[in-house]
């Protein structure tokens, strides 16, 4: 479903993304790892063009998706995007948040867009949230209206950026719940996060990110247990041992 | 200040209206009304361009903002009344010029509002509006702008305010607006500058604070719901 041939990125002379080499299948559900400023989310953010790549090439179902007169808006408009500060638009309720896309871009009618707004916020569990604004909700119901707002896209491909990095602790499982729900279903899904629990359980693969490049990609099985590369090995023994004076 | 009021009110109010053109108090209520009436889409215009994502646009536009800026408002009135003759061919009206100066002038100052108003909202807006497919335009018009506006007000009627009392310089290119005519008054009585000016400055202080309460008025009905917090 999605391609990426040697798509490289500089920030100046610093080399953000280094001849990424990934294929995709649909319906697979891929956890992307890694330390901070690794990648991982710059590499999330080129597949709906929030980053440009400066070499290489990006294929979503064929298409080269960063090729110049591509429709950019058409492109975002089937994929969903939850980001790690959830970017819920605090002027509009909960219901509204899930409305504004499909009504604006002339996908649904406004009846239709409520119907399915309802029908999504009740699948994240927050059916009775529908006329409130965001400032009302808890980072963890926010987050939840958010990925519904995404899926008010009808989208076959869903990308979550650091989903829960933002939440109290006891939000994070509720998140979680949501998108393992998704995955479940079948969806397509890349999601970044320093959840392992979550990826071990979920993930059909990992991929482990340093320094801009893919240095490891596995099963989540062989890569929590048996991790080859010395950074991933690092890595793992960093996040099991967070209170380890070393 | 009976027998001032008695004899000069009426002219202070409306200067020689009926009888002759418009004027007073009247007048500078009008060209207030209409250079924030007139300033207030340029400026948005001018600021949204500002933050356009195209540089043909953006270029000129901050360049203009830039140059106004810079300038004295007082020039700006020089330059309407001796270039704008030159340069469209016939000569306006004294209200006509300084009501294109206030609106140039105030047009660039709401500009650096508007955009200040649009960049304090963070990047994370226009990310998600954008990444929901909206474009720029769309974008702007249904989650950038609603929210702007909001917490730009204060500083919008700053700027109106200081528009009510520029138009106070119309009186350098013998506008009959009312500082024109209290200080005719004042020449004509001669024994009473204190009362005619204290006059004069309560009523810009009435017209000025009647302006803030009302938007402060506005805003309050406004933020019934909630609308400004940001996530945690």
């Amino acid at each position: 479903m999605i391609g990426f041939e040697r798509v490289s990125k500089w920030y100046g002379s610093y080399p953000a993304l280094v001849e990424i080499d990934e294929t995709i299948a649909r319906g697979e559900v891929v956890v992307i790892c890694g330390p901070s400023g690794s990648g991982k989310s710059t590499l999330l953010r080129t597949v709906n063009r929030l980053e440009s790549i400066q070499a290489g090439r990006i294929r979503i179902e064929g298409r080269d998706i960063h090729a110049p007169g591509t429709d950019v808006n058409a492109l975002r408009a089937r994929i969903g995007f939850v980001f790690q500060q959830f970017n819920l638009f605090p002027h509009l309720t909960a219901l509204q948040n899930c409305t504004l896309a499909p009504v604006q871009l002339g996908r649904l009618s406004r009846s239709q867009a409520l119907e399915q707004a309802r029908a999504l916020l009740a699948r994240v569990g927050l059916a009775h949230k529908a006329d409130a604004y965001p400032a009302e909700l808890s980072g963890g119901q926010q987050q939840r209206v958010a990925i519904a707002r995404a899926l008010a896209q009808q989208p076959p491909l869903m990308l979550f950026d650091e989903p829960t990095s933002a939440l109290d602790p006891e939000m994070v499982g509720e998140v979680l719940a949501v998108i393992r729900g998704l995955a479940k279903d079948g969806m397509t899904l890349i999601c970044v996060t320093h959840e392992m629990g979550f990826a071990r359980e979920v993930a059909d693969r990992v991929l482990f990110m340093d320094a801009g490049r893919v240095l490891e990609r596995a099963s989540p099985a062989e890569f929590f247990q048996r991790p080859q590369h010395p950074r991933a090995q690092q890595f793992l023994a960093d996040i099991r041992l967070p209170f380890d004076a070393r | 200040m009976r027998e001032l009021i008695d004899t000069y009110g009426v002219y202070f109010l409306v200067g020689q209206y009926p009888n002759g053109p418009l004027g007073g108090l009247a007048l500078t209520l009008l060209l207030s009304a209409l250079a924030l009436l007139l300033a207030l889409p340029l400026g948005l215009a001018l600021g949204l361009a500002r933050l356009s994502p195209w540089r043909a646009l953006r270029w000129p536009v901050s360049a203009f903002v830039f140059t106004v800026r810079a300038t004295p408002l007082l020039m700006v009135v020089f330059w309407a009344y001796f270039g704008l003759p030159a340069l469209t061919g016939y000569k306006s009206g004294q209200f006509a010029t300084m009501l294109v100066a206030l609106v140039v002038f105030d047009g660039a100052y709401l500009a650096e509002i508007v955009r200040a108003g649009v960049q304090g909202l963070g990047r994370g807006q226009m990310e998600a509006a954008r990444a929901l497919g909206l474009s720029h335009l769309q974008a702007l018009r249904s989650v950038i702008l609603p929210q702007a506006l909001r917490h730009m007000l204060p500083s919008l009627v700053n700027q109106f305010v200081s528009t009510i009392k520029e138009t106070s310089l119309g009186y350098i290119i013998g506008l009959s607006e009312v500082s024109f005519i209290a200080s005719q008054i004042n020449t004509q009585v001669f024994t009473k500058p204190a009362q005619v000016y204290l006059w004069l400055g309560f009523s810009y202080f009435v017209l000025c604070f009647a302006l803030s309460r009302f938007a402060y008025w506005m805003q309050d009905r406004g933020q019934r719901r909630p609308a400004t917090a940001t996530p945690a």
